[in-house]
This record gives structure tokens, sequence and C-alpha cells, in this order.
């Protein structure tokens, strides 16, 4: 099974355009990922720029409204992520609990949907749309 | 935390810790299976303790430790043994500080190269296949017992007496905690890398049971193969193996349709192809291409699937390409399989009736007298060819060779489809 190690840096919601993580926090972060390639869990990984320069797109009234960053309102905003594929959700958490994360980081832990996870109904319709499968369950 | 909670806790911290303890201390002992007993012993400890103390910060170190102090026992005792022969005269505590010196550096160290030697005696040739497997998936994969037989539709105590079993062969023949070099190697490895497809196989065309695909082995295979890529990057072959299995693993939700019968490679929903999954054995494909040199059967095979999980459609496939690599695989490893693959590659690139000439040769072909595909494959072109009573005769046949349930339904079905008078 999947799960999604959501990393989830505090302040980086006021973070300014263009702020990168220090050199020596990298390093350390390089030797976990390096862990989690050499024990073959790890599927892929992202770090994101600050929301100060990304944007945001709601839907009031099934409408899209777009407002761009920084999101003044969000108390919490992602900062990257891990896919790692392992055996039970309690393995994920150990791997997360190995990351040398930073007084100021949170690690959210979340199982990637299967097609198996969804009643026979849900499978059917996913299979009609099936480019819908990546999208829009998220 | 809850007792279970505490037991899952442990678990996991089992399948992450274990490899790096059993070839940590394999290194030291000089002997996996005495490696493995002490690291069960520290787990054994820790069941013991950790429901009452909670799971310790750092569970790894805690296990470590554990193993270490039953190792250091153990030595001491064999120690003291070999003194009585060699009449070593060093103080007792001095003795025992080198040992726990040697331990801590041995578990602290870089384990790389050990758990490689590790792999490699899971997977002597001197133990039978399923010995082999059983001991990789446990030593290796930090599988349980319970869940090797689970995933094997064995009793328990089965797969417990074949790693007995095991590890007495392995004491008893010498077989030394090392990764060899030279010829052997090469012999060696290609034993690591069979056992690791044989448990994706296992896992993706399960052989037994009504399941079509059991994903904790494909999972568990993938694993061990990525692991093996990052210990051994210089082998192309290891690469090949990865990206075949990362490939093949890709078309796991599209394989199976909402009933759990199987659907071949060609008619599948390719938009439920994994592209995380095709993207990385691309990218291992791409590895072992650079490494350059002559191309194993791995590499080929995975070019094989690459070429399919490159194309978007069916009909976009480079059937003439897929052709010229099974004729390059049937060259570096010559079955009547990969010749049976020849055959339908060649019959969707070239046309039915050289795809039939090619499946004909091998009607006198002994290993595949009582093989379903062959007659499936056979029955497919004398279809395209409008000789339906021969096609139909054949694709009822291969529904009668086969031994999964599902596979069965589904030819029966292609059988019964088959209709119209003789063209």
């Amino acid at each position: 099974m999947r799960f999604m190690m959501l990393m989830i840096p505090k302040g980086y919601e006021k973070a300014s355009p263009g702020t990168m993580p220090d050199a020596k926090h990298v390093e350390a972060m390089m030797k976990y990922n390096e862990s989690l390639q050499k024990a073959g869990v790890l599927l892929a990984l992202d770090g994101l720029h600050p929301p100060s320069m990304g944007a945001r797109v709601a839907f009031p009234g099934g409408k899209p409204k777009v407002t761009d960053g920084p999101f003044t309102e969000a108390k919490e905003v992602l900062g990257g992520y891990w896919m790692i594929q392992v055996k039970s959700k309690e393995e994920a958490i150990e791997w997360a609990k190995r990351c040398p994360g930073l007084e100021n980081e949170m690690i959210e832990v979340r199982q990637v949907q299967e097609m198996a996870d969804f009643p026979p109904d849900v499978q059917k319709a996913a299979s009609n749309f099936s480019e819908l499968k990546k999208g829009s369950r998220a | 935390m809850e007792a279970a909670d505490t037991h899952r806790a442990i678990d996991a911290v089992w399948r992450i810790e274990s490899p790096r303890l059993i070839a940590g201390l394999a290194r030291l002992v000089r002997d996996v299976g005495l490696a493995e007993d002490l690291a069960q012993d520290a787990l054994v400890a820790a069941l013991e303790k950790w429901p009452e103390t909670g799971v310790p910060e750092n569970p790894g170190a805690w296990l470590m430790t554990a193993a270490k102090h039953r190792a250091i026992d153990l030595l001491r005792h064999r120690g003291l043994a070999d003194r009585k022969h060699a009449e070593i005269k060093a103080a007792p505590d001095v003795r025992e500080r080198s040992l726990e010196d040697a331990l801590v550096a041995a578990i602290d160290d870089d384990i790389g190269d050990d758990l490689l030697r590790l792999m490699f005696t899971a997977c002597h040739p001197t133990l039978p296949p399923e010995a082999r497997v059983a001991l990789t998936l446990r030593m290796v994969g930090g599988l349980t017992t319970e869940e090797i037989a689970r995933a094997f539709l064995v009793p328990e105590a089965t797969v417990a007496q074949r790693i007995v079993r095991a590890k007495r062969t392995l004491a008893k023949a010498g077989v030394p905690f090392e990764v060899p070099r030279g010829a052997e190697r090469a012999e060696r490895l290609a034993s690591v890398l069979e056992v690791i497809y044989l448990v994706f196989n296992e896992g993706y065309v399960a052989t037994t049971g009504e399941d079509l695909l059991r994903p904790g082995l494909c999972e568990d295979a993938l694993r061990l193969g990525r692991v093996l890529a990052e210990l051994m990057p210089q082998e192309s072959e290891v690469h090949g193996l990865v990206a075949l299995m990362e490939i093949q693993a890709s078309r796991a939700a599209a394989r199976t349709g909402p009933s759990g019968e199987p659907i071949l490679l060609l008619d599948q929903d390719r938009s439920r192809w994994d592209r995380l999954l095709i993207g990385r054995g691309l990218a291992a494909l791409a590895r072992a291409e650079r490494l350059g040199g002559a191309r194993g059967a791995y590499v080929l095979q995975a070019a094989i699937a690459a070429g399919h999980g490159r194309a978007n459609a069916a009909s976009e496939t480079d059937w003439p390409r897929i052709a010229s690599l099974y004729a390059e695989l049937q060259a570096v490893a010559p079955s009547p399989i990969v010749e049976l693959n020849r055959a339908v590659a060649v019959g969707m690139a070239f046309g039915p009736a050289e795809g039939l000439r090619v499946a004909d040769a091998l009607l006198s072909e002994k290993a595949l007298a009582d093989y379903h595909l062959l007659p499936a494959v056979r029955g497919d072109l004398l279809e395209k060819l409008g000789r339906v009573a021969e096609a139909r005769a054949e694709m009822t046949r291969a529904a009668s060779l086969t031994r999964n349930a599902r596979e069965r339904e589904l030819l029966l079905a292609r059988a019964e489809a088959i209709g119209g008078p003789e063209r």
C-alpha cells in the first residue's frame, strides 16, 4: 500500500517568494531521502515552492475563483511530499518518525486510495471515467 | 497505546530494522542462521517489554542493543570454549570490551555490504528454490513466517520448517558470508534475481487459488529489487529486473475486470496503468542501458515491457520492434515460452499466418505439451485466419489446461465467442 507523507512546515504560509531551505537542513533531508531509497520504499518525492508563488482556485457557487498567494487565511500549507510503498500505516508512521524534522515541521501520513478500496459501483464509475482517477479524488 | 497497536508498531519496526540487524550480526558471528536467531531473540524481548514501556524513541537502536547483548553472551561463551584450545590469556573485561566495540562497529557501520552478503547467502543455490524464497523474504524482506505462509497459501509450519532446514543446510555446507567474485558471482547473482522475480510472479500470476493477483508479494519483490539496485548499481541486469517488475506492476489495476476476471494486455484500459510505476520502470531501464554491455535477459524483457508501456493505445504498439526483441531474448535465454511470445509479436507485426508458423513449430515441444497458452495463442491466430472450428477447439483445450479458475472462465468465454461459419 502507498502512503503520502505530507510535509507541513509552520510559517511556510508566510514565506516570501523564492524562499529556500538552508543547506544544512537540505543535507539532513537528503540523507533521509537516501535511507528511504535504500530501503526500497520510496516511490516519489517533491518539494514545493512557497504558496506566495502559487495560487488557489476555489469554486464559490460552482464558479472558479482564483486567489494569488500568499494565502493570509491559511493556517497550514504544504512544503512537499514523499510517496512511499509500505506494508502498513504503522510502517509509514515509523518512516515519518525517522525524518530529521525541525521544530516547526509536521508530517501528515495519509494512505493513497487504491481502486480496490472502493465499492463496486464507484469502481465501475471510475473505470468508465478513468482519466478522473488521479485528479478528482484527492 | 493499546497492546494490539503496540504489536503492529513492533511489526513495522521489525520490517524496517531486521534486515540491517541480521546483516550486521551475521558479519560478526559468520552464520546467518545464528544471526537470525539472535535478531529473533531481540524481537521477543521487544514483544515482552514494549507493551509495558511503549515503543522506545529509537526502536532500531533498542533492538540492536538487545541483540548485541545476546551476541556478547554467546560469543563470550564460545570464546571461553575457544580459549581452552588456544590458551588465550586476555583479561575477560578486555575481551568483552573489544567484543562489544566490534559489535557496535558492525552494527553502526554502513551495512550495505552486509545486506548484500545476506541476500547472496539467502539465495544460495545449495538451497531449493522455495527455501531461498522463504529465507529471503524472512531475512531481507522482514516478513514474518506467518506472512510468508499466508502469501504462498501454505501452512505456517511448512514455512517455519523450510526456514529451519535452510539455515541448517547453509551451516552444514559452510556457506561463507560473502559476495562471491569472479565467475561464481554472475551465477550467484542470477540466483538472487531469480528468487526476487519468483516472488514477484507468485504475486503477479497466482498459479494457485482463486485470485489472479496477490499485490503484497509484488510489492515485496519490488522492494527487494529496489534495495538490490541501490546495493549493486553497476549491474545492468539488476536494473533490468527492477524495470521489468515496475512496468509489469504498473498494469495491476488494469489486469482484472470488476468481477476479478483477467483482462489481456492488449484489451486493457491503458488509462488505468500506473504512470508513476511506468516512469520508474523506464528510468530503471535507462539506467541499465546506460551501463552498456550486452543486453541480458531481464534488460530485454524490460525493453519489451517498456515497448508496451510507452504505447498509449494497443494499436500504437511497435510490434516489429517487440518481435525483434523477442528474437534477441531467444538468443540470450532460449525458452519455448519466449518463442511462443515471439509468435504473438510476429503475428501482430507480420500477420497471423507468420505468427502461426512460429507457434506451430512449438507443437512438438515437450515442455509446452500441457501449457495452456500454446493452444490459447494458436486459437487466437487460427481465429484471425478464419479457421473457426480449429480455433474453438484450441481455445477449449487451453481452458482445460489452466490451473487458474479465473483464467479458465476467460478462455471458455473466448471459445464460445468464436463463432460464424468456416471461411
